[in-house]
């Protein structure tokens, strides 16, 4: 069969669109599963088969979901565990990156080895000496040990991004300062730092959204009901009701729970796709 | 993208004179001194004491005692360790190449000047972001064998649907099945990867007259190699680490069929206080990683491909 170049160009474009459509669907069939659920009366959900669109709807769900284990407080939690990474990581990674790319020293290029190799060590190796030595600081049931790490650069991969992008930064500037008296400190708090914007929301978004989802460390340092993050709450709550037809309480918690990191996605994409992107290329 | 390739510049006036001063030298081991402080407490103090505690017997309240290779003696010789350790190779197994090959393929999709693109690779990307924990809980609802909406689906088409997660058979595969939710990673680097082909090589190809199917393989896919590289390095790594799905959508089971490797770390450790013997998993674990990773950066010369002068 012969077809024109045009015909054939057409049918090609047809296909794709048929494939990526039927494919987004199967993307989004589970969060509108999630949302219908959520939505529903307790005797609509264990239905066959199943209803997508909920009548009634019953919008009590979502109030009614927090109020079964005490949500609010691990809202609390979660948003300073989070804050506090962000505020931690941002400074000390900045400030160590911008000591490998502006800084000379001895020694500076095996230290710089050596941050990289910490990427590839894995959480579970550490993770039973930390359970010690948190102990030992009397940290275990506080929050302590999920932000402290932040404060001492503790994260390769932010060091590495943030050294990058500043060796793009011109050093003109920095030399005009320089001369007119301005010291180490200042050329990175007020030079570096306000130049390198795009980077550091980079790093602030990915810190959310993973200190947002984060289980298995606040799995272990946490004990106490009071101080759960919601990872852990929710995963709580969801063994608490395995027996209880609940299931259109804990969609609508767990459908609260992703909102404020899929609003932040839907805002900061580019910084998403940027990020990915620039691991797979450089890492 | 290109913002963050660091380009080549005049070394500036202070940094080109002759000797690193002292002064310099001093304030760069003052500014990277968090990193070091952190490296020391965070991460080197914990890796050297979990290689000791995995010698010794330890269960978190008295003082850990020196038993040798009895831990690493003592899992060879449990089934559930070797059970746990087929369970998350097999995973990897089928997650990984899955998540390539089907990452792959919507970002070569993706990658047409067609309209709505970004659109939907916004949707794509979405269930990446969403948090381990929430996803099982969702997923949980979505495998139930009664009302859940696969087998609802499945019955549409005339399929009676297995009881997914409640059956030992199709426990792992449904958390294969789930993995592929979030393939939109794997589709954002190779999309970023297909981007940075340059489009000369394609044009000669055309004018050469080369289909399609030539195309990708003597074009794309040895191009996107140190791409496919990446993905299988951090998959491997990922996968093997598995442990949320396990925990709180089958708890390891039906029958063990999902107990996954850190999982049964996890148990060691925290639920049984075997901190001995949990930390003896987690290095023998980390050692496979090791190895793993190793064996395919040896290989890579085979099969990845660089061009002359970036690697």
């Amino acid at each position: 069969m012969v077809l024109t170049q045009s015909a054939r160009r057409r049918f090609q474009t047809a296909l794709s669109y048929v494939l990526l459509l039927s494919g987004a669907a199967l993307i989004m069939i589970p969060l509108v599963w999630m949302v219908s659920t959520s939505l529903k009366e307790p005797s609509a959900v264990y239905t066959f088969p199943p209803k997508i669109v909920p009548d009634p709807v019953r919008w009590s769900n979502f109030p009614e979901s927090l109020t079964i284990a005490p949500f609010g407080r691990f809202y609390v939690n979660t948003t300073i565990v989070t804050l506090a990474n962000i505020v931690g990581h941002l400074l000390s990674c900045s400030l160590v990156a911008f000591a490998f790319a502006r800084l000379r020293a001895p020694g500076k290029n095996l230290l710089f080895m050596l941050v990289l190799s910490t990427v590839m060590i894995p959480f579970y190796v550490r993770m039973i000496p930390l359970f010690i030595l948190y102990r030992t600081f009397g940290w275990l049931d506080t929050l302590l040990p999920l932000i402290v790490p932040a404060f001492f650069a503790g994260n390769a991969f932010y060091i590495f991004l943030l050294r990058q992008f500043f060796l793009t930064i011109n050093r003109e500037l920095e030399d005009a300062a320089r001369i007119d008296g301005c010291s180490t400190f200042g050329v990175y708090w007020r030079i570096i730092l306000p130049l390198s914007q795009p980077a550091l929301a980079m790093i602030a978004v990915f810190d959310f959204v993973f200190n947002w989802n984060d289980f298995l460390g606040p799995l272990i340092f946490l004990n106490s009901v009071r101080n759960r993050t919601v990872a852990v709450g929710l995963a709580y709550f969801q063994g608490s009701l395995e027996t209880a037809p609940m299931m259109h309480l804990l969609m609508a918690a767990a459908l609260i729970s992703i909102i404020p990191v899929l609003v932040l996605f839907f805002f900061t994409q580019r910084y998403f796709i940027q990020g990915i992107v620039f691991t797979g290329m450089k890492g | 993208m290109t913002t963050l390739v660091p380009p080549t510049q005049p070394r500036s006036v202070f940094a080109s004179r002759n000797s690193i001063s002292q002064r310099e030298t001093r304030e760069f081991y003052l500014f990277v001194s968090p990193w070091i402080i952190g490296f020391l407490v965070f991460m080197l103090g914990p890796i050297v004491a979990s290689l000791y505690l995995g010698f010794t017997d330890y269960d978190a309240f008295s003082s850990p005692k020196w038993v040798g290779i009895d831990n690493f003696a003592r899992l060879f010789q449990d089934p559930l360790f070797w059970k746990s350790l087929r369970v998350s190779a097999l995973y990897s197994l089928m997650s990984v190449p899955l998540l390539l090959v089907v990452g792959l393929f919507i970002a070569i999709l993706l990658n047409q000047a067609l309209r709505g693109m970004s659109f939907l690779r916004t949707v794509y990307y979405m269930p990446a972001v969403i948090s381990g924990v929430a996803a099982s809980m969702l997923w949980i609802w979505i495998f139930h064998p009664d009302f859940g909406i696969l087998n609802a689906g499945l019955a549409l088409i005339g399929i009676r649907g297995p009881a997914w997660l409640w059956d030992q058979t199709w426990a792992l595969p449904s958390i294969v099945l789930m993995s592929l939710w979030g393939v939109g990673s794997s589709m954002l680097i190779n999309l970023g990867g297909l981007q940075s082909i340059p489009t000369a090589l394609y044009e000669a190809a055309e004018i050469d007259g080369a289909p399609a199917w030539r195309r990708f393989f003597s074009i794309t896919l040895p191009m996107l190699t140190p791409v496919i590289f990446y993905n299988l390095v951090t998959g491997i790594i990922g996968a093997l680490q598995i442990f949320t799905q396990g925990y709180i959508m089958t708890q390891g089971g039906p029958n063990n069929a999902t107990l996954f490797y850190v999982l049964y770390l996890y148990r060691n450790g925290f639920e049984w206080f075997r901190l001995g013997l949990a930390s003896a998993m987690a290095w023998l674990l980390f050692l496979i990683l090791i190895l793993l990773t190793a064996f395919i950066f040896k290989s890579s010369p085979m099969w990845v491909y660089y061009e002359a002068g970036d690697a």
